[in-house]
């Protein structure tokens, strides 16, 4: 993985120093709270309902295992001994107290980490698939673009007070797990016919109250003018933006105000000017950034003796057997595969991981997978690079740590925002709607036939929890100063990417795991053989889903 | 190059929009990292323009880029003692190539989270040419400082009472950076390619 040079320690330990003076001076009263509130966001800190709320960044996911002991060691000595992953491979702390911020920043700084742009109004982290790297389907592994990326967007002068804040992804595969077009811009790494690399630019994407799927406006840009197109786009979007309204100043707004095309005109004259100017890529500058990202010491094995072992076992282990079909993943080399940590058993919020099991996850990264961790968009861990003969191992260390729930990709592997029990801008508590959802449908063999579901809930429309592009969203309301519940269908995040459809009239709390136990039904009674239900409602629609579940009782 | 907007006829006023709060205009600034008295007198634009080549002030004055643009060619005369300043949503293609020939262009703050003033600035500086005193004015904060600068100003007239020296300290938060822009025209992944 990357690591910083002496350059980027300055230019971070310079970084936690000015913050440091900007909190002083504001708990001296010398900078008001208007100012501070735009420098304290860029620092990764918002004030929450409980307390203040500090986000760590963790560039596209990637951490190591010296990196997550620290962070266990944070959360202990400043929080309250947990830490929680968040939907952009972040990390969230939600007690830490403001006076205190820079020194968790500085200890951050230390193992090479900060929370610079985790928000505000500017570039924020960029994230990719989890699986980078490893995923058998891949065409070129995203992480040193994503480097660069960050690179350049660290501390941009001219773009850290956007009209609000802007989110990019990069994806390396044809299937899209990074959800690419649902970002300000999506950058899908393609090949020409000469075999060159190169981008497909999305731009325009977005969630929240509007939310919009991106639009290509370029299908191939050379590798090397990766970061000047970015700079265009940017640059275009800075000085036509909305400002005058925060809910209309996305850039997904101006672009359809203005039409893809007029947009992509606007950037293609802008990037002419500046694409061979200094952000222009060298050869050896990708190369430079390539070579953190190197092929890891595996050892070889002989073709099909990995896949023997896991079968005596899963054989004679059911249990096993779950897990290794629901929490494992293909990997490009023979004999290994990548292991996703369920953050997700019942009765915890999705994504909280304690200070010890933060400990256990860098032992078994350290144990397992070369030291390295990734944290998903779906808030679990991913350990990518693990041998298929200690995948039992494995598995008997993660249930003891709490993290082998066997339910990844399925209905109780629910993405979702902290919600209304921590976060002042939700209109309703989100984390005890998945718990109650959790509560109902924990029989196993029901959940894997029901096959692959994203459930994905948020407590407002600023759609944290991505509930647009789950297959069932679920989206808290505030009705009269109640806490109810709309729930969408037919979102879809992949590469078929779609926006959910709204079903109709919101339900109370109580009421939410009878619905979805209907929509369930539904999915169950008209599914084809091999149908997930995303292919089974785009077959049949909305409508049989909105009969059974708002019919009147007969 | 792009041209700038042409205007064939001296026009008295501006063309009709919302006048939005104006910058001040303070008696000291900071230049070139030193506290300095302000030697420019800066016209707010008043809505009711009736200014023409012959009535406006004598001294170093910065007019407002509407009324400069129609008065450029009957102020070639005074062209070392005229400035121009851009609101907020004026981009820097207004001036265009004619920054070029101008001692001082300021881009005004209406707010200091308003950030179109630092693209417009490294415009004017890396494709207009512009090398004269590139100043910002109105609500801009301490803490912008070192980026306002990697962005090209030099200038910075901040509004209301203000410790100016001890603001200069806040230009040095950064030693090094990872992008090119006006300060550093070599981005990091250059520089380290090349080391």
């Amino acid at each position: 993985m990357y690591r910083y040079d002496e350059q980027d320690h300055k230019l971070i330990r310079e970084r936690v120093a000015q913050f440091r003076g900007q909190t002083e001076r504001y708990l001296a009263g010398e900078l008001s709270e208007e100012e501070f509130l735009p420098l304290r966001l860029q620092n990764g800190l918002y004030v929450q309902r409980l307390a203040p709320m500090l986000r760590i960044a963790v560039p596209y996911g990637l951490m190591n295992s010296t990196q997550v002991r620290r962070l266990a060691h944070i959360t202990r000595k400043y929080d309250k001994g947990y830490a929680h992953f968040t939907t952009r491979q972040n990390v969230q702390l939600n007690w830490p107290n403001l006076e205190d911020v820079p020194d968790i920043l500085a200890e951050l700084a230390e193992v090479e980490m900060h929370a610079v742009q985790t928000s505000g109004n500017c570039i924020r982290n960029t994230t990719t698939d989890q699986f980078a790297g490893v995923a058998a389907d891949e065409l070129v592994d995203p992480r040193p673009y994503c480097e660069l990326i960050r690179q350049w967007s660290t501390f941009h002068p001219e773009f850290a007070f956007l009209p609000r804040k802007f989110k990019i992804a990069v994806c390396g595969t044809d299937e899209d797990r990074a959800a690419i077009r649902a970002h300000d811009i999506g950058v899908q790494i393609v090949k020409n016919d000469q075999g060159e690399t190169g981008f497909q630019v999305f731009v325009g994407g977005g969630l929240g109250r509007t939310p919009i799927l991106g639009v290509a406006i370029r299908d191939f840009l050379p590798e090397t003018h990766l970061l000047s197109y970015l700079e265009a786009i940017v640059r275009v979007y800075n000085q036509l933006g909305r400002r005058d309204n925060k809910f209309k100043a996305r850039i997904k707004i101006l672009v359809k105000a203005m039409g893809p095309e007029e947009f992509a005109r606007r950037v293609e004259a802008e990037w002419e000017q500046i694409k061979d100017g200094a952000d222009e890529l060298t050869v050896e500058a990708i190369q430079w950034a390539k070579r953190f990202f190197p092929e890891q010491p595996y050892k070889t094995f002989k073709a099909g003796h990995g896949e023997a072992v896991l079968r005596d076992q899963a054989g004679g282990d059911k249990a096993f057997a779950r897990w290794l079909e629901r929490n494992t993943f293909p990997h490009r080399v023979e004999g290994y595969q990548a292991v996703t940590l369920s953050t997700k058993p019942t009765g915890i919020p999705p994504g909280d991981v304690t200070d010890r099991q933060l400990e256990a996850i860098a032992d078994l990264s350290d144990e397992f997978s070369f030291g390295e961790v990734r944290v998903t968009h779906e808030q679990n861990v991913v350990l990518a690079d693990v041998e298929q003969e200690k995948l039992f191992a494995l598995w008997q260390a993660a249930r003891k740590h709490g993290f082998a729930t066997p339910n990844i990709g399925t209905l109780t592997d629910m993405i979702c925002c902290p919600g209304g029990d921590y976060c002042s801008l939700a209109n309703a508590k989100s984390i005890p709607v998945a718990e109650a959802i959790q509560r109902k449908f924990d029989d196993l063999d029901y959940l894997y036939d029901l096959g692959d579901l994203d459930l994905n809930i948020s407590g407002c429309m600023n759609a944290c929890g991505h509930h647009h592009i789950g297959h069932i969203g679920i989206l808290g309301v505030d009705k009269k100063g109640e806490e109810f519940y709309q729930v969408q269908l037919g979102g879809s995040a992949n590469q078929d990417a779609s926006l959910g459809k709204v079903l109709g009239p919101s339900f109370s709390r109580d009421e939410m795991p009878a619905t979805i136990g209907k929509i369930l039904d539904v999915f169950v009674e008209n599914r084809q053989p091999e149908e997930f239900f995303i292919d089974t409602y785009k077959r049949i629609g909305l409508q049989p889903f909105k009969e059974r579940v708002y019919a009147k009782a007969s | 190059m792009p041209k700038p907007a042409e205007k064939s006829t001296v026009k008295k006023t501006p063309k009709a929009k919302t006048i939005g709060a104006q910058p001040e205009n303070p008696a000291q600034l900071i230049v070139d990292g030193k506290v300095a008295d302000n030697q420019w007198n800066l016209l707010p634009l008043t809505g009711e323009e009736e200014v023409s080549a012959d009535n406006l002030v004598a001294g170093k004055i910065i007019l407002p880029a509407s009324v400069w643009l129609a008065l450029r060619e009957a102020l070639q005369d005074r062209k070392q003692e005229i400035g121009v300043w851009l609101d907020s949503d004026e981009t820097a293609d207004l001036i265009g190539e004619y920054a070029g020939e101008l001692p001082l262009i300021a881009a005004h703050f209406p707010a200091f989270t308003d950030g179109r003033g630092f693209t417009a600035a490294r415009l004017l500086r890396e494709r207009y040419g512009f090398t004269g005193e590139m100043r910002a004015v109105g609500n801009f904060i301490r803490d912008q400082l070192s980026y306002l600068t990697r962005c090209g100003f030099n200038a910075f007239a901040f509004q209301g009472e203000q410790p100016l020296s001890a603001l200069t300290e806040s230009l040095r938060d950064f030693s090094d950076s990872y992008q090119a822009a006006v300060d550093q025209p070599l981005p990091i992944h250059r520089r380290r390619a090349l080391a």
